[in-house]
């Protein structure tokens, strides 16, 4: 499989707190590939990093071009980044939401994609002209998803998708990946703090460490290793 | 007795409405940049009266016709609000709310001081592109400048709409004030749109100056009391609603005609036009008091 995204010894920082020290990381096209850690171990900033909202250093490459520049450069490049805490515009419409995911295209397909979006979430055309700060945490959720496939992304970020939702609906979220990535082949970067999610969703991980890649392996390696079973497991 | 006191008060109702219509352009310009940039504007009023300067130059100096100079003055008004935008606004964006509201001063100052540099201080005529007549429906004697004034601000609100509506950069303008983080990782050049927001700011205010020189004639200070029945309009309807300013700056329009038209009865005779004023921050004070968040605002909430 072809290389999509190389992070080489990227480095970030919050002002004068450095939040990653050297991470170094390959996604290929078509996996899904989870970033574990604990709390403050840098998994957000990895995935802010790539997409350009935080200032790094290192190299990092997008089907072997350097990402430059802010989230506008990353976004045109075909990274979609779901954001942390349900990335939505509550104040637009369902609609106007999954519109505002095909921004950078110039294409005339937006109109079909939203109809080819909503074959995942049928309940989005119904429901096109109601806000999204009147959906549910899932919803939005789901809506988060649905703006990013607008993009027609090459690479997909998701942050956190589990956080406070309910068991049921993390599942559904999760079904739904999986079916993008074995039927449209979408490549997914995702940070879960929830590891048995992750490991069940992905098909490599990688654990970081306070700004460090500390292990790496396929999900079933780490499932299996103990020292991951007893920090992020628990058993 | 009773059919005189209604054809007086629909009249003031018209012309109410037409002054409304200028103050709810003026609000919309508030409002818009509130959204994006969220600071009150102080510098609006002077922007709009600069602009009219413009349009006047253009047509008493260059012997433009009106609707030329008209539209020419919007596009150079556009022009000047997404330049002041990116020169003078964006440096101190960053920083706090208060840095901006400071430089929108220094820019009231400075555009007025151009203004009285470049054109004198000396009172000057805009002529209306409406004429001077009035017709006579039912009774009720309307002027055609109120009319054209209303006609001309329900266009322009109207054209405003649609194109937050309907296009893709009015919905990523509206995503840029809903949330500029995200718009930013969906691709939206929110400096961009930032500016573009000042440049219809500067348009809006650009034909509320060119409609009230007409009538209350061209000078540096013109547009100080109108800023002010903008604020008064916009706090109103919600400062971050674009209907809510349209809606409040009729509504104050009419409610100013309404007193003039009470003192014209011996139990309000002392209600004289000196009193608008005061009467525009009274109500600023009184919604803010009551109902912060304006008629068509949503209340802040705040999690402690």
């Amino acid at each position: 499989m072809r290389t999509l995204l190389e992070l080489d010894a990227v480095a970030a920082r919050y002002g004068p707190v450095q939040a990653l020290h050297d991470v170094s990381l390959v996604v290929r096209e078509g996996e899904v590939v989870a970033v574990l850690g604990a709390n403050g171990a840098g998994k957000t900033t990895t995935l802010r990093a790539i997409s350009g909202t935080v200032s790094r250093s290192g190299a990092i490459e997008l089907d072997g071009k350097q990402l430059k520049g802010g989230p506008e450069a990353a976004a045109k490049a075909g990274v979609a980044h779901v954001p942390e805490g349900r990335g939505t515009f509550v104040d637009l419409t369902v609609t106007e939401n999954l519109k505002l995911g095909a921004y950078t295209r110039r294409d005339r397909g937006v109109k079909a994609d939203i109809q080819r979006v909503a074959e995942y979430f049928p309940w989005m055309l119904e429901r096109g002209s109601q806000r999204a700060g009147t959906l549910s945490g899932g919803e939005q959720q789901m809506l988060a998803l649905g703006r990013a496939l607008m993009s027609r992304p090459r690479l997909l970020l998701l942050d956190e998708p589990s956080l406070g939702l309910a068991p049921m609906i993390i599942r559904e979220f999760f079904r739904i990946v999986r079916r993008l990535n074995e039927d449209e082949g979408l490549t997914v970067l995702v940070v879960e703090q929830d590891a048995r999610i992750a490991l069940n969703a992905s098909s490599r991980a990688y654990v970081l460490e306070v700004g460090r890649v500390a292990l790496a392996g396929t999900s079933d390696e780490l499932r299996d290793d103990e020292n991951v079973r007893r920090s992020y497991l628990g058993y | 007795m009773v059919a005189a006191a209604f054809t007086d008060f629909m009249q003031q109702v018209v012309s109410g409405l037409a002054s409304g219509g200028i103050y709810a352009l003026l609000a919309l310009a508030l409002v818009i940049i509130h959204r994006s940039t969220g600071v009150i504007n102080f510098a609006q009023g002077e922007m709009a009266t600069l602009s009219t300067y413009i349009a006047w130059a253009l047509i008493a100096h260059h012997a433009w016709s009106y609707w030329p100079a008209f539209a020419a003055t919007l596009v150079l008004s556009f022009i000047g609000g997404v330049g002041i935008h990116r020169v003078v606004i964006r440096p101190v964006e960053r920083g706090s709310v208060l840095r901006i509201v400071i430089v929108t001063i220094g820019l009231l100052v400075a555009i007025n001081g151009f203004v009285v540099w470049q054109w004198s201080g000396e009172p000057q005529q805009l002529q209306s592109p409406f004429g001077t007549n009035v017709y006579d429906i039912g009774g009720v004697i309307v002027a055609a400048q109120d009319i054209g004034t209303i006609a001309v601000a329900l266009g322009i609100v109207l054209l405003l709409w649609g194109l937050f509506q309907f296009t893709k950069v009015g919905l990523a303008l509206r995503a840029v004030a809903v949330n500029p983080e995200e718009a930013r990782l969906v691709g939206v050049r929110v400096s961009w749109m930032l500016a573009l927001g000042w440049g219809l700011a500067a348009l809006l205010g650009a034909v509320a100056g060119m409609l009230t020189a007409p009538t209350v004639g061209l000078d540096s200070n013109m547009m100080a009391a109108v800023l002010i029945y903008a604020f008064a309009s916009a706090v109103l309807g919600g400062i971050d609603s674009p209907i809510g300013a349209v809606v409040g700056g009729l509504a104050i329009g009419v409610l100013l005609n309404m007193l003039s038209f009470l003192s014209q009865y011996s139990a309000f005779d002392w209600f004289t036009e000196e009193l608008r004023l005061p009467m525009a921050l009274l109500i600023i004070l009184v919604v803010l008091l009551v109902r912060p968040q304006g008629i068509f605002g949503r209340p802040e909430v705040k999690r402690v």
